[in-house]
């Protein structure tokens, strides 16, 4: 088995490196990823359509709208498929009386006292990186990681009953929910003013500045309600997948 | 010999040397989902196969002398303030090409959702062999196997 993997591999691995001859060299400036008209396009155009300084952004909300808004709907299925496959509810756990209370207490007072500092901190930036996404390296799926990571923290230091809490399954799916309503929400929004699904020019009178502007704003909202999904399944996938689907003491 | 001592290794190999890097990561996690036989370990060099085609996309996506594909302050202030026109104040050479980013960012997150779901069904058969061993599950699975 062993041998016939490597021969299989060897040889998908030399057709691939016999391809890469074709191939451009490193960063050079005429190959077609650089040179082609699509682009051109982005980067002298986005500015003026978009009024986005981020074309990564401008691109990935604006332009590309609908893949943003499956991949969304793809983190949120993988989230659901997780708790489907893996939730189980334990009729024979009876907890002992005391356990919860020690549960909330946590870990050790060094952990809790740093976590309490450190998760506030990590979530202000989480925000600034989705409200900011537009302007500076950011946007909804980094700002929402990080929102996601912050909720795994405290749930690691302060043990995940005090961390359910804040963010329990039931909360967690609904904010995920929410965050695919708003993204697909504004989409119809943009139906309701006349345009095309995700067309966010059309929501010109809704929103101030004009028709550019219009696209600059949607693509916050947009980002904002990706962020929220993110979140939610991020910390679903942890809980779940730490207690084994149990959502009980957690590591 | 000679030819490939000099020109065969400056020619294909210094200049290409990310696609050399990306196939040898492709293929060290093609080998381990083809041979390893914990469900884990395939899941391992699914995660590495993955992070080679990125490796791949972003390494297509690097442009000589180019920063990355957002516009700086006085450029986002000439164009939108003060209307000048923006095929004069961008310089297109001075930056890369945003798409590649725009799909890895995508991949990545495919990824995390495939690996995801992925763990949580390996956890779960764990839960239902006490294994993940591939030839034991089989093994349990085949009609008169042991339980």
């Amino acid at each position: 088995m062993k041998l016939f993997g490597f021969i299989a591999v060897f040889i998908v691995g030399s057709v691939l490196l016999v391809m890469t001859m074709d191939f451009p060299g490193w960063g050079d400036t005429s190959s077609p990823a650089s040179q082609g008209q699509v682009s051109s396009f982005y980067i002298e155009e986005t500015i003026n359509e978009t009024k986005v300084p981020n074309m990564v952004t401008a691109v990935l909300a604006d332009f590309r709208g609908y893949d943003t808004m499956f991949e969304t709907v793809v983190i949120f299925i993988a989230g659901i498929g997780i708790i489907a496959v893996l939730r189980t509810f334990s009729d024979h756990s009876s907890p002992a009386p005391d356990e919860p209370e020690e549960d909330n207490e946590g870990g050790d007072l060094i952990i809790r006292s740093t976590c309490h500092l450190v998760v506030p901190l990590i979530q202000l930036f989480a925000l600034y990186v989705v409200a900011h996404g537009h302007h500076s390296p950011g946007g909804g799926f980094q700002g929402g990681v990080m929102l996601g990571t912050s909720y795994i923290l405290f749930a690691l230091a302060c043990g995940l009953p005090a961390a359910k809490k804040r963010m329990g399954e039931r909360r967690a799916i609904i904010i995920a929910a929410v965050g695919i309503i708003i993204y697909a929400g504004w989409g119809v929004a943009c139906l309701l003013f006349g345009g095309n699904f995700l067309d966010y020019s059309s929501l010109d009178p809704l929103l101030p500045g004009d028709a550019q502007m219009a696209r600059s704003h949607s693509m916050l909202a947009v980002e904002i309600g990706v962020a929220f999904t993110v979140t939610a399944i991020m910390f679903a996938i942890y809980s779940n997948l730490a207690t084994r689907g149990r959502l009980e003491k957690g590591l | 010999m000679e030819f490939l001592a000099t020109g065969f290794f400056e020619e294909y190999i210094v200049p290409k040397f990310n696609y050399w890097i990306y196939v040898i990561l492709m293929m060290i996690g093609l080998f381990a989902m083809i041979t390893k036989n914990n469900l884990i370990k395939k899941l391992i060099g699914m995660a590495i196969f993955q992070t080679a085609i990125i490796l791949f996309y972003v390494s297509i996506g690097v442009k000589a002398e180019s920063g990355i594909p957002i516009l700086g302050h006085e450029q986002h202030h000439a164009i939108v303030e003060e209307g000048q026109p923006s095929s004069e104040v961008i310089k297109k050479d001075k930056f890369a090409n945003p798409l590649p980013h725009v799909l890895m960012l995508t991949a990545i997150v495919v990824g995390v959702s495939t690996l995801g779901l992925a763990l949580a069904i390996s956890q779960r058969i764990y839960r239902s062999f006490d294994t993940l061993e591939e030839d034991e599950i089989l093994d349990q699975l085949r009609p008169g196997g042991h339980d």
